[in-house]
């Protein structure tokens, strides 16, 4: 038994193999319990069965009578209404009964959620009659309902005080996500309106559109080439700029160097939304000061070319401060001996610089760079408030010349309604910062010592 | 020192420029970076007391100061109301934020349950999503609860967004101090509940003060979930009322808009400038998770 590999896979959710009591607890939540002389614990897994029948029973329309004339699937009880609707997504349009889809979908997920959790307590309500039938076969002692009930409770504390956390993640993070993910495989657009109209499961059709359809693909391509260069583009010109002004702020040369601080940081402490908005009128083809001060008439936001080279900058005006104090913190912190001896080894300060400081800085701000290309990659701020996604592209589908990824799902939702789109894109982005945010993360210690 | 001063008496012709020319360099950066700084934000500060109203009249430094922009914002518009809201809903969310986040925090970095690493998981993987991928499903959920168009209902999103985050944060935090206090309270008999507000509480005071200013600022210029969320004029946060302002066809804001950024800017710009030290620390210690 010890041996490992004889380990058949059911045996980690049932227990090493069904017992008399196992088969009873299968029917009966907390009947093999029963058996086993646990009447506390029978109690406590019995609860959820009740509450989940009890809750099946009371909606249902032996309880609940519905209204005359209703369609016949408005009747059902709780969980299979929650079932059915997930699956048809709406049968009736217009009139008394009629039916909204995204409503239909969220209903059907939370009762689905709500069986898998049913699901997980069953199956340990059947591994626990199980092992407590060997473990009574072999040392004919039970554990006694007042141990269970304490175990339950000091392992209880640590739900019980994030379960406030945890209800609130549940609702407004954990099920919009899966419902807007599930949206990608329907046909919800500004076509299909709910409540108006209903919506319907489409498989992969929208993958295959975006890939397909000739407009969407250059979008797609289009705009996900550019939001890639941004990303990079971004990253590195505050990174390198960061550790540029670092170096020559900390140069034996610069005097009043905490004025010339002060200065540089200033952007970080400005409200970046505030700064984005005041540049975009700064940079105004027309009437903006930069224009007029250089009596030219520079489309600094007008020219596809030009108006991305102009993001670029102003994020780099913007990003430049935090990365500056960031490398100071670092440079200071690192080990002065170093120097001494490569100095001693007749190293100049060019060479000291590219073998010894900057080897180790990276090292020590890999994370930090993967961190701020993922936040580049959805920096809705600097495209959305400076440029607006604009000049105008008339080649692309709801997006424009500078529109970056989640600018254009902005936009497709927002002003468009096209939210199958909308989350297929969403999926795509998740894929793509989740796998390197992952493999970033795995690197890390935070997540090493967790093992 | 005596190394340089050597060097000095030598300096060769060559060596003296490359001197003067390091000394140009420098001094370059920072004059065209200073400038590039301070120019517009003097603009933006000198075009809030701008007489005129539109973008083509405001200067940096204008020849009649006047604080009529100011007087129009508050009483043309809902600037007061906008402040108010988004006043009262950092306060909210910051407490709120607080009291998650620390029992959430102290949860996973110490104690021991069946799920955490599943939980620590997930929570990382809902850190990724882009933050208004479930605005559509959020809309919904606020339809058919009554919460739409209702500014506190806001913080709901903004303190359950941010647990993901922030409880990596203090369980970094809190990973780089001893569990020996923990472990002796124990042994004395304390329950968890008394180890969590004697011993660990006051221990995470600094990084909790980090998340309360953090949450305290998120609010004042998050523009996608006001804008999805909330309709009428007087209920509307400042990033929302702010960005209509300007974003008219009409010409003729620029000015109120200026007196409106400023107002809100400058005292946040201070209290950054402030506690950047600390800001920091706390931004890096998060993006390191070490």
């Amino acid at each position: 038994m010890g041996n490992k590999k004889t380990h058949k896979w059911w045996q980690k959710f049932i227990g090493q193999k069904m017992t008399p009591s196992g088969w009873l607890s299968f029917f009966v939540f907390g009947l093999g319990q029963m058996k086993n002389k646990q009447k506390g614990k029978a109690l406590f897994f019995f609860v959820f069965q009740f509450v989940y029948a009890a809750i099946e029973f009371l909606t249902s329309s032996i309880v609940k009578p519905g209204l005359p004339g209703q369609p016949e699937y408005w009747g059902y009880s709780f969980f299979r209404r929650g079932i059915h609707g997930f699956i048809s997504l709406g049968e009736t349009t217009g009139g008394r009964f009629r039916d909204n889809s995204p409503v239909m979908m969220i209903e059907g997920i939370i009762a689905i959620f709500l069986l898998l959790i049913l699901i997980v307590i069953w199956l340990m309500n059947i591994k626990d009659a199980n092992e407590s039938y060997l473990s009574y076969k072999r040392t004919g002692e039970v554990q006694s309902s007042k141990e269970f009930y304490k175990e339950v409770f000091e392992a209880g504390f640590a739900y019980v005080v994030s379960a406030p956390a945890l209800i609130l993640l549940m609702f407004v993070s954990i099920l919009p996500i899966l419902f807007s993910f599930l949206t990608a495989f329907t046909n919800w657009d500004a076509y299909h309106n709910p409540p108006a109209d209903l919506i319907d499961w489409v498989g992969l059709d929208n993958f295959f559109q975006i890939l397909q359809l000739p407009g969407w693909r250059s979008t797609f391509l289009g705009v996900a080439s550019w939001t890639v260069i941004w990303a990079i583009l971004s990253t590195f010109t505050t990174f390198f700029g960061g550790l540029l002004l670092a170096t020559v702020i900390n140069n034996k040369r610069v005097i009043f160097k905490k004025v010339w601080r002060t200065i540089l940081i200033l952007p970080w402490a400005i409200p970046s939304m505030v700064s984005l908005l005041v540049f975009k009128n700064f940079l105004n083809q027309t009437y903006g000061p930069l224009n007029r001060l250089l009596e030219a008439n520079i489309p600094w936001l007008n020219d596809a070319v030009i108006a991305k080279i102009t993001l670029v900058v102003i994020n780099f005006w913007l990003g430049v401060p935090y990365f500056m104090m960031l490398m100071t913190g670092i440079l200071t912190s690192f080990d002065k001996t170093i120097y001494e001896a490569a100095k001693v080894d007749g190293a100049n300060s060019n060479q000291s610089f590219w073998r010894i400081t900057f080897p180790i800085l990276i090292s020590q701000v890999t994370p930090l760079l993967i961190m701020s290309f993922a936040g580049n990659f959805n920096n809705f701020g600097v495209v959305f408030f400076l440029s607006g996604g604009g000049p105008r592209n008339i080649n692309f589908e709801y997006a424009n010349h500078t529109d970056i990824l989640i600018t254009w799902i902005y936009n497709m939702t927002k002003d468009f309604k096209m939210y199958n789109m909308a989350s297929v894109m969403s999926i795509l982005i998740f894929l793509l910062i989740g796998s390197i945010s992952t493999w970033n993360f795995l690197r890390s210690d935070a997540f090493k010592e967790d093992n | 020192m005596r190394n340089r001063h050597k060097h000095k008496n030598t300096m060769s012709t060559v060596e003296r420029i490359k001197d003067v020319m390091a000394y140009i360099g420098i001094y370059s950066i920072l004059i065209i970076l200073a400038i590039s700084i301070l120019y517009p934000v003097i603009w933006i500060v000198g075009s809030a007391f701008n007489p005129g109203s539109s973008l083509a009249s405001a200067t940096a430094i204008p020849k009649h100061p006047t604080l009529n922009n100011f007087i129009r914002l508050l009483e043309e518009t809902n600037y007061k109301r906008w402040y108010l809201n988004t006043l009262s809903i950092a306060l909210v969310n910051m407490t709120v934020s607080v009291v998650l986040v620390g029992t959430m925090g102290y949860v996973f970095a110490r104690l021991k349950f069946v799920g955490k690493r599943f939980g620590l998981l997930t929570i990382l993987i809902l850190q990724m999503f882009p933050s208004f991928m479930g605005m559509i499903a959020i809309y919904v959920f606020f339809l058919n609860f009554g919460l739409l168009n209702q500014p506190l209902a806001l913080v709901i999103i903004y303190s359950a967004g941010q647990i993901p985050y922030n409880t990596w944060l203090i369980k970094g935090y809190l990973r780089n101090v001893s569990v020996s206090l923990d472990e002796a309270a124990q042994i004395d008999g304390a329950s968890k509940l008394q180890i969590y507000t004697k011993i660990v509480l006051p221990i995470m005071f600094p990084i909790l003060t980090f998340v309360a200013i953090t949450q305290f600022m998120a609010p004042w210029f998050d523009y996608i979930l006001p804008s999805f969320l909330i309709s009428s004029t007087e209920r509307k946060t400042l990033a929302v009322g702010l960005y209509e302002l300007i974003n008219t066809q009409t010409n003729t804001n620029f000015t109120m808009f200026a007196a409106g950024a400023v107002l809100v800017a400058a005292p946040i710009a201070i209290l950054y400038l402030f506690l950047q030290r600390y800001l920091i620390d706390g931004l890096s210690a998060g993006a390191n998770k070490e």
